[in-house]
């Protein structure tokens, strides 16, 4: 299997996300995550959607997708050229003993402190989710209490967008 | 000497009484369209069903849709009142495959909404183009359990082209305006309109023509002038082609085109079960109908060709069979309107994405240029081949060794006195096989029934709904009697409404097809198959539950019963003569018949049985 991440836009209005999950699971195809959000434009949201499937699965995917009356464009954002990252918030064991072993542990993944208190440190981590796997694996022996973490959300590299001028090139419509 | 003036009102007449219903139509579709102020939600839906040109309505009504109801009563819409909604559903599938418009229908909300799932997904699969609508529990009541209310917008996601919660009583032209223009165009399929009761209360206005809003709607109807001349060369390079011809070349009313291609081409064409009727069975290049059980030349066609050109087809499985050792020599060059269909089970080498009308229009051309380069394909061996196969395996049944009446004869005799301007309606079953099989279709829309989803029950309804979009043709409803009594309640709707639709019950007192397979899969141990009164032993019992004949007269029809070979075409003359009330005819058959030729589920079509044991050889050495 592969990963690919599509990136989605929809129209903002109620039943979407249940309409695109719903396909995913009647079709048989795997979600790895997915995240939605706003877009610059009111009337878009934006769905960022990691699948596990190999290309003729994937092209099925994608036309399946199109066909929904509410999306109005899909782009496969290659991971070369693209920037990926989730959201990690993760609530560690940290008694004075170890609180320094946490700290530093933190500072080297670039995380921040969000809460603080006597028993435990939450941490919050951005990355790509191979950086955030390496981060957990080093909690880990340390105690990790509570951890929540989004889906993947990204971006094509470059100037260009997914609508506007200079659009990205979307996956085709046509065979 | 009419009046001189243009447009003045006896030009008006005598321009209405030259092209009659159109202009009528036009001029009530005007007038629904002039903008009102002050309207309820339940008149501004009537009003954009009228702007619309909707003709006729089948449905029934209940809480949440009854605001609807009061509007509808005054309308020049027609409402046929159906007595299950499942039938109102099936109507309006028959209604737009008779007619090529878009069939209506209308249910209240939750268990009216619920009995629409089945016509929607039957309408999903083989895209019909219907639009439902349904009344939802008041807004404020959504998501409490309220009495009669289900989630039928997320029941019927997965079922239909799209569906919409109507909010605000505003959108409702708009949302009519959608509905229809989905349901119709692209790849056509049915569409859902819930719209809550308070939503149909609201005071709003009604303006018309609606903007559209569908910014991710853009379906591709022109094909690719490369693709298509990419497929003109394969063709006119092929030795063995086979225009392999599905249901969409119905639903794009191409079938003037098609038979331009097929001319040109000289190749053998298969029509599929949703396509029987695009192209005549009366044609010498017609092979017939592929796939389960497809003749046998239809299906070794495909399996040695090499190439296929499918023309609105989807490579449904039921066609295929093993898909691994499907048509192994064949390139394939698929066109359809709907891209995802391309590649979904078969590689495609040439694909075109478009209006299968456009698309073989423009193969028209494109192959008349490789003509007249020169290149011009000689099929005389692969002629000499299929005619040999033809005339060796001819589709045929045996006479029943117990006497009984062969239901392949009924069904073959009623093709043939009926002729090809009826309309036939078939349930799902053995009867819808030898349906396909023993009728020659000669005429686009005049064969009905349920290909994708299999539904049994669906003649009946079907038939309700042709009849009323074809009131000057004869609609015959064949069922089996498994069928019959899933849906023959909407008789009392014929008989009342007066459609006076003909339905010829082929009874074997089992649900046959199923019998067929516990006969050949299963030792012949037929558990739960058996719908006549039987003793402790199984034996039949010498009584009719349900007696078809007192049945269809309860039910307002005329019944007759024909139980021999001597009996069956006097019984359908007596049929025909009868138009003033649906007609029920009793064919009490045999219940060993089974459906031949036969490729077993999952089996490679290399492994079609032409009759039980009798496996064709094709030991030509040649492929």
């Amino acid at each position: 299997m592969s990963r690919h991440t599509l990136s989605v836009l929809v129209e903002n209005k109620s039943g979407v996300l249940a309409r695109v999950s719903a396909l995913f699971s009647r079709r048989g195809f795997n979600i790895e995550s997915l995240a939605v959000g706003p877009t610059e434009n009111p009337d878009l949201s934006r769905m960022t959607i990691v699948v596990d499937a190999e290309s003729q699965p994937l092209e099925q995917i994608t036309k399946q997708l199109n066909k929904l009356i509410e999306v109005i464009k899909i782009v496969e954002l290659d991971s070369t050229a693209a920037v990926q990252r989730e959201l990690l918030l993760v609530k560690v064991r940290a008694p004075m003993a170890d609180r320094t072993q946490v700290l530093q542990t933190a500072d080297l993944f670039r995380a921040h402190v969000v809460d603080v208190n006597t028993d435990t440190v939450t941490l919050e981590a951005t990355g790509t989710p191979d950086k955030l796997q390496a981060l957990l694996a080093v909690l880990a022996p340390l105690g990790i209490k509570e951890m929540a973490q989004s889906g993947t959300v990204a971006l094509g590299r470059g100037p260009r967008s997914m609508s506007g001028a200079g659009t990205l090139r979307p996956v085709e419509r046509t065979a | 000497m009419t009046s001189t003036t243009p447009g003045g009102s006896a030009t008006r007449e005598a321009a209405e009484a030259l092209t009659g219903v159109e202009t009528t139509a036009r001029s009530v579709e005007e007038a629904a369209a002039e903008p009102h102020t002050g309207i309820t939600g339940a008149q501004s839906l009537v009003r954009s069903l009228e702007a619309v040109g909707v003709e006729v309505v089948f449905g029934i009504p209940g809480g949440a849709i009854l605001p609807a109801y009061d509007p509808l009563f005054d309308s020049r819409v027609r409402h046929v009142l159906v007595r299950h909604e499942q039938g109102a559903g099936h109507a309006a599938q028959g209604y737009a495959q008779a007619t090529g418009r878009v069939g209506v229908c209308m249910a209240t909300s939750g268990p009216g909404a619920t009995n629409l799932v089945t016509p929607l997904a039957d309408a999903y699969m083989d895209s019909v183009p219907i639009v439902a609508i349904t009344g939802q529990v008041p807004t404020a009541a959504i998501g409490t359990d309220a009495f009669q209310e289900a989630d039928i917008r997320g029941i019927t996601m997965p079922i239909t082209k799209h569906n919409f919660l109507v909010t605000d009583a505003r959108e409702i032209p708009q949302r009519i305006a959608e509905a229809f223009h989905l349901a119709s165009t692209g790849r056509p399929g049915p569409v859902l309109v819930d719209i809550p009761k308070d939503v149909l209360q609201a005071t709003t206005d009604f303006s018309w023509p609606p903007r559209l809003d569908l910014p991710g709607y853009k379906p591709t109807t022109r094909p690719h002038g490369k693709q298509v001349r990419e497929a003109a060369a394969l063709i006119a390079a092929a030795r063995r082609p086979v225009l392999y011809v599905g249901g969409g070349v119905l639903k794009a009313q191409a079938t003037a085109e098609l038979a331009e291609l097929v001319e040109l081409t000289g190749a053998p064409v298969v029509t599929t079960l949703m396509a029987r009727g695009a192209f005549p069975d009366s044609h010498p290049q017609n092979l017939g109908m592929p796939g389960m059980h497809g003749n046998v030349t239809a299906v070794t066609s495909l399996q040695k060709a090499d190439l296929l050109v499918a023309l609105g087809a989807r490579f449904d499985d039921r066609v295929t069979g093993q898909l691994s050792s499907f048509a192994p020599h064949a390139k394939v060059v698929h066109a359809d309107i709907d891209p995802a269909e391309i590649g979904k089970n078969r590689k495609a080498d040439v694909p075109i994405v478009g209006d299968a009308r456009e698309t073989i229009a423009e193969l028209v051309t494109a192959l008349r240029g490789e003509h007249e380069a020169g290149r011009t394909p000689d099929l005389s061996a692969w002629w000499t081949q299929l005619d040999r196969w033809r005339q060796t395996y001819p589709l045929g049944y045996d006479w029943p060794e117990d006497g009984s009446l062969s239901p392949q004869y009924v069904v073959e005799r009623l093709g043939a006195l009926a002729g090809p301007d009826a309309i036939y309606a078939s349930g799902v079953g053995q009867h819808q096989m030898w349906a396909a099989q023993f009728i020659k279709y000669e005429k686009p829309g005049t064969w009905l029934n349920s290909g994708g989803l299999g539904t049994m029950g669906y003649a009946v309804p079907a038939a309700m709904g042709a009849k009323y979009g074809a009131p000057d043709t004869t609609v015959w409803a064949i069922d089996g009697d498994g069928c019959f009594q899933m849906t023959n309640q909407e008789l009392a709707t014929c008989a009342i409404e007066g459609i006076p639709v003909k339905v010829a019950v082929i009874n074997n007192g089992n649900l046959g097809m199923v019998r067929q397979w516990q006969t050949l899969f299963y030792e012949g141990r037929y558990s739960n198959t058996k719908l006549h009164a039987q003793n402790a032993d199984g034996t039949p019992k010498p009584v009719r539950i349900p007696d078809f004949v007192a049945l269809a007269e309860a039910l307002g029809c005329v019944g007759l019963r024909c139980e021999s070979k001597d009996d069956v075409d006097a019984v359908i003359e007596k049929a025909m003569a009868i138009n003033d009330a649906p007609v029920v005819i009793d064919f009490v058959v045999g219940a060993d018949a089974q459906v031949w030729p036969m490729v077993a589920a999952g089996a490679s079509n290399d492994d079609i049985l032409a009759a039980r044991d009798l496996r064709p050889v094709f030991g030509d050495g040649q492929v």
